[in-house]
């Protein structure tokens, strides 16, 4: 049996220096990279790439072409890392937005703890007048993180809260304000609208904020994440994505299509339920639990 | 934006016109169309799969007709075979011989179970029905008040309970339950609405906890509530929710959005249960019955069926 063995290995050898398995491989590879809702233009668009690429460098097996997928994904991804915009003066403000229950008002009170946990002197405000019990749920994270929060009654005006936010952000010398806004469908153009005088109301007070507008995006998002992207950037002018609940199975793919075509970085990442689960984006460790390292 | 996937087809045709037998070579790239379309729709890569052999195995064969082109031929088996995944039956509710009915509520965290459970409450109100509704999700933040404002809105019962000086586990979750249906007896309420704190399908711990209440409720509803902007992955939640709870029905939030909505048919193909509702707006009253057609019509792209199946 030892020398079956060894013809075995030969013979498989020889078949990896073959066309067809590199074939086979990319295609696993295309496969892999659908089941993570990569989308399958942009799919295609990196496999041809990798054929390319693979033929230049010679390219002889399975692991070395996956080795080359996750060098590409990872710039995909980096080349959009950037530096937070500059804060002219304290605070630094920090709008939350995305779809309906993907993790705004949960990662709101991750964040007020991070930024505490460096120092910094937090104050959030509860923008979602709209959902039943939302400015309660801000409320227990602010308890959780030491964080005060600025408040309306429940279907209030959210600009209205926002401006009292930022006077007292203000006022009180804080480093950051980070604003939960409302859960709302890119395709409603009046609550579009809305987060837009939102914008406008914190450029009137701090001429340079929103220093960051990020877009909650929930990692099982399929292939509607791209236009969540596109339409919350027309209109809010999303400067980040935070990607949630990365602890379940999803592999948050649309992420990579994200970066392709609109240029958005990944900040955060959201690990749990837990206040100390986020964590900084790292592309490195995104790709190889995508790739299923 | 996107092409829709008839105009797709019949550049995919554009060679077989009229008269001809369609073969494997011939709708070879219409199948390729269809599925890249299936798969920009979020339909799960597997089933997909599973739907283009199908739709080869009707389509070979077929003489190309003379009232249908080749691209509505072909559109109108893959409509006909996405509607017979989905089911032409339209949702039926189970109601228990001896009430109060119960309603369990379970899905991955944000899903809409909340909201859902508020919608329903006001459907069933409108029946005719007194429900009940009651929160067991002890977990997460103002949770249980949500629940309360939106049973409010709609003047539906609630039953609160005690929770102070409780940890919240568990026992505190089978204990509200367990008082919540007591209440509904007594109170004279048909049904009971349960609704439960969003968890993951690989969350051991709160997977058990949901094979607790059902296991203590004997619910004639397991609800899976789903976001209908989820992609690839609702294989794989809603295959581990079926196998612990064995699920009677699925409901799909937030499709008031543009998205295709996919995920209905990867969740119908693991779970083999209909989906009964769909959620089309926060309010208590976006809420309606299951319509296979629509969502057919919506994943290949809006417009191309309504018209085509008058003809056909
Ligand atoms: N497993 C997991 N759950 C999360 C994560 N982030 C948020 N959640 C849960 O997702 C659900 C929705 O979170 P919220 O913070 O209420 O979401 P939201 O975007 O504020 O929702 P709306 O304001 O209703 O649009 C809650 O049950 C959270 O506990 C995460 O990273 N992992
Ligand atoms: N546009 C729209 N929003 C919806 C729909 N159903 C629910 N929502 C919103 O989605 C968000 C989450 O809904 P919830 O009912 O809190 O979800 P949940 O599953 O109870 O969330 P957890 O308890 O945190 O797991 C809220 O902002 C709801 O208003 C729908 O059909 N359309
Ligand atoms: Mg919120
Ligand atoms: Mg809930």
């Amino acid at each position: 049996s030892r020398t079956r063995e060894s013809l075995g290995e030969r013979i498989e050898g020889v078949i990896a220096l073959t066309r067809e398995v590199d074939e086979a491989a990319l295609e696993d590879l295309e496969m892999s990279l659908i089941a993570s809702d990569i989308g399958v233009t942009t799919a295609a668009e990196i496999i041809e790439r990798l054929r390319d690429r693979g033929k230049r460098q010679g390219i002889r097996n399975g692991a070395e072409l996956k080795d080359l997928l996750r060098e590409h994904l990872k710039q995909i991804l980096d080349e959009q890392q950037r530096p937070v915009a500059k804060v002219a003066a304290p605070p630094e403000v920090i709008m939350m937005v995305g779809v309906n229950g993907t993790g705004k008002t949960t990662t709101s009170g991750k964040l007020a703890a991070w930024y505490r946990a460096q120092a910094k002197t937090v104050l959030m405000c509860a923008a979602d007048t709209f959902r039943a019990a939302a400015i309660e749920q801000l409320e227990v994270w602010g308890e959780r993180s030491g964080v005060e929060i600025v408040r309306t009654k429940q279907g209030g005006d959210p600009s209205a809260v926002l401006f009292d936010a930022l006077q007292a952000a203000k006022s009180r010398h804080n480093d950051v304000l980070i604003v939960d806004t409302a859960g709302r469908l890119h395709t409603k153009n009046s609550l579009m609208a809305e987060l837009d005088k939102m914008r406008r109301t914190t450029q009137r007070i701090i001429p340079d904020a929103p220093h960051e507008v990020l877009l909650v995006m929930d990692a099982t998002t399929g292939q509607n994440g791209l236009q969540q992207a596109r339409l919350f950037t027309e209109s809010a002018g999303v400067t980040g994505i935070v990607l949630t609940k990365l602890d379940g199975t999803a592999k948050g793919g649309i992420a990579i299509a994200i970066a392709r075509e609109l240029k958005l970085p990944v900040r955060f990442v959201g690990v749990g339920e837990k206040i100390e689960d986020i964590l900084p984006f790292d592309s490195g460790a995104f790709v190889d639990s995508l790739l299923g390292n | 934006m996107f092409e829709n996937l008839s105009e797709k087809l019949q550049r995919a045709f554009k060679n077989l016109r009229g008269q001809g037998t369609m073969t494997e070579e011939n709708i070879q790239e219409a199948l390729r169309e269809i599925r890249v379309a299936l798969l920009e729709a979020d339909v799960n890569l597997n089933v997909v799969k599973d739907l283009i052999d199908h739709i080869r195995e009707k389509a070979i064969g077929q003489e190309v007709m003379t009232a249908l082109s080749p691209t509505e031929q072909v559109i109108k088996i893959v409509h006909d075979e996405l509607v017979t995944l989905l089911g032409k039956d339209t949702a039926r509710f189970q109601f228990a011989s001896r009430p109060p009915t119960v309603i369990l509520m379970a899905g991955l965290q944000g899903s809409g179970k909340t909201t859902t459970s508020g919608k329903l409450a006001a459907w069933l109100q409108k029946g005719g029905h007194r429900p009940m509704l009651v929160s067991v999700d002890v977990y997460r933040p103002a949770a249980r008040e949500q629940l309360r404002v939106v049973a409010q809105s709609i003047k539906a019962n609630i039953y609160q309970g005690d929770t102070k000086g409780e940890p919240a586990g568990t026992p505190l979750v089978e204990r509200l339950a367990k008082e919540a249906r007591r209440e509904a007896v007594i109170t004279g309420c048909d049904t009971l609405i349960v609704d439960t704190a969003g968890r993951l399908h690989i969350d051991s711990d709160l997977m058990d906890e949901m094979a607790k209440l059902k296991a203590l409720l004997s619910p004639q509803e397991i609800l899976f509530v789903a976001d209908a902007m989820t992609g690839q992955d609702a294989v794989r939640s809603a295959e581990e929710f079926h196998r612990r709870l064995a699920l009677t029905g699925i409901v799909l939030t937030k499709m008031d959005g543009d998205a295709r909505g996919g995920a209905a048919l990867s969740i119908r193909h693991v779970t083999g249960q209909p989906v009964k509702f769909i959620g089309m707006g926060e309010k208590p009253d976006a809420f309606e019955p299951f319509h296979p057609d629509r969502i057919v019509g919506r994943i290949l792209g809006h417009g191309d069926i309504m018209s085509l199946m008058e003809r056909a």
